[in-house]
């Protein structure tokens, strides 16, 4: 292989790990708005929030798999309360009104994290090492390698879960038509918290990944603003939309910090994906993926 | 009534499965339903007729529970049901289709029927997943009595298919397998033949009898089709605007001046050609 062609391998595979942990964000936003119709703005909070979990719970002197499971934990509550005590009450309400609250949570939360941490980041670390993971001629951090296993784990998951399990089918049905999955005898709130308990998993785990690579403060937050291109790509009901929308614009993003940044002295990477949005809504509207009737907001 | 006790005892209703009483609803300032009342005897077929905007589809959903009546009430067995939410009524095994066929447009003939034994499967949430062999050999039963309402109602080629891909009609067929999948009590059916030519409405028509006489479930109908509701209703009740007109078997039904009005507009004595 040509130095120019390990180059570009390099970069769509340290794009496509990343693009998976997007995806993974991203997920926790596709479930709630395929189930519930409702657009979450504090997706990128609730992974810093589990970010806090667990280096608070590992800053107790406790192993790993403790701060795995309190984060899980924490993060299932907080899904199934913000649902319960939040949301319930917003039902039937207009859009804007659970966009507001979304975006409310997202503030405070933001604003909680420093009382209780303090502003410096804090480590979160993982035992697996430093050493980079050579695959094919190029290598990964190892950190890189898990939140894209992770990642992948967690879409055969729910693949798994919506076609071949009972709650997974009732869960379709509900997005398809409310009205009708309550005349079937479907619990809709029921499935409403399990959408929220469920976004409050990935995060856990997002939490611990993108914590682990960027360490934990505030900032961690911000990953949340990458869910947007990467559900308008994919469309924002699919998951399977969140996936590729995810790769893509992990690597576009690769691509660009590789090709463009050297021109231009750095930078493209953060708005790259954004220009793809733009392009994407001019062209699909509905993503990639997504239902054509979708209502836009 | 002996004695200055305000309850109604159930049995006083004689055979009636599902009673309305005195139901109201308004929205905003149009009175969609006006203290309409509704009798339905066990293992009747009861159909509701009335013009465009007659409240018809009103009352099928304050039944089903998507409405809370303003005033009256909406009893089953004897159980009054008026503020129960509507995948609790259905659970109490009141099944209904709708006007506009509503069937889950992702899923297959297979997975809508499924999800019509969603009431009936008992390993809840946490359950499903501790006892993993318990849920997996009730969803063998289930699935076994959705197979049955497959042959029923002749739907065996049909099982993977999308239900959007579907004809009219057969979609049709499937909504009612999907509501029969719950093992109602009771079947709301609103405008079952809306829509399809005089062979599916035959197929219809029979397959609705069967319901009745071979399940005993008892039907409800909305049906503007009056060959049909004349056909195979035990009982009429006509509303216009909002109000119930009338109430009897097929034949009193027909004959009555009311319901001649309702439909044809002011009927002007003498004037017959």
């Amino acid at each position: 292989m040509s130095e120019d062609l390990e180059f570009a391998f390099a970069l769509v595979l340290s794009g496509a790990s990343i693009g998976l942990m997007y995806s993974l964000i991203a997920l926790g936003f596709v479930l709630v708005y395929k189930a519930t119709d409702a657009i979450n703005f504090a997706q990128g909070e609730f992974v810093m929030l589990a970010g806090m979990v667990v280096v608070v719970v590992l800053g107790a002197q406790a192993p790993l798999i403790a701060a795995v499971v309190a984060v899980l934990l924490v993060m299932i509550g907080f899904g199934f309360g913000l649902e319960k005590v939040v949301l319930r009450p917003l039902l039937g309400r207009p859009v804007v009104a659970v966009i507001m609250a979304t975006i409310g949570i997202a503030a405070l939360l933001r604003g909680w994290g420093p009382l209780v941490l303090g502003i410096e980041p804090r480590a979160l670390p993982l035992p697996i090492g430093d050493e980079p993971i050579a695959i094919g001629p190029a290598t990964l951090p190892p950190i890189q390698v898990l939140g894209a296993v992770v990642a992948l784990g967690f879409f055969l998951a729910f693949n798994w879960f919506f076609k071949k399990s009972r709650m997974g089918v009732a869960m379709r049905a509900v997005a398809d038509n409310q009205q009708v999955a309550q005349a079937m005898g479907i619990n809709v709130e029921r499935y409403f918290a399990l959408a929220w308990a469920m976004a409050g998993v990935v995060s856990a785990l997002g939490g611990i990944v993108w914590g682990s690579m960027l360490g934990v403060d505030v900032q961690l937050a911000l990953v949340g603003l990458k869910v947007f291109p990467v559900v308008i790509l994919g469309g924002l009901d699919s998951i399977g939309g969140a996936l590729v929308g995810g790769l893509i614009v992990g690597i576009v993003e690769s691509l660009a910090a590789g090709y463009l940044d050297p021109f231009v002295g750095g930078g493209t990477k953060d708005f790259a994906p954004y220009v793809l949005m733009i392009l994407v809504l001019m062209i699909r509207p509905y993503g990639i993926f997504g239902r054509r009737q979708i209502e836009r907001v | 009534m002996v004695g200055s006790s305000a309850q109604r005892v159930p049995a006083q209703r004689g055979d009636n499965q599902l009673v309305v009483e005195g139901v109201s609803k308004r929205f905003g300032g149009v009175v969609a339903v006006q203290d309409v009342a509704l009798e339905v005897p066990k293992g009747g077929i009861v159909s509701i007729i009335g013009p465009n905007g007659a409240g018809k589809t009103s009352l099928l959903n304050m039944i089903s529970g998507f409405y809370k009546p303003d005033t009256g009430r909406v009893v089953l067995e004897g159980v009054d049901i008026t503020q129960r939410k509507p995948s609790d009524i259905a659970a109490l095994g009141i099944a209904r289709t709708f006007q506009n066929i509503a069937l889950f447009s992702g899923l297959t003939v297979l997975d809508n029927l499924m999800l019509g034994r969603h009431v009936r499967m008992k390993s809840g949430v946490l359950a499903s997943v501790i006892y993993w062999g318990m849920a997996q050999k009730e969803d063998i039963a289930h699935r076994e009595a959705v197979e049955e309402i497959i042959d029923f109602l002749k739907l065996q080629d049909l099982r993977k298919q999308q239900t959007a891909a579907l004809a009219y009609g057969l979609r049709k067929r499937v909504e009612l397998g999907r509501a029969l999948a719950l093992e109602p009590k009771v079947l709301l059916l609103d405008e079952p033949m809306g829509g399809m030519n005089q062979d599916e409405k035959e197929d219809m028509a029979r397959y609705i009898l069967d319901v009745n006489q071979e399940r005993g479930v008892t039907v409800v109908l909305i049906e503007h089709d009056m060959g049909v509701v004349m056909d195979i209703s035990d009982h009429v009740v006509v509303l216009d605007r909002g109000r119930r007109i009338a109430a009897g078997t097929p034949e009193e039904v027909q004959r009555d001046p009311a319901v001649i009005e309702a439909y044809l507009g002011t009927s002007k004595k003498g004037a017959r050609p």
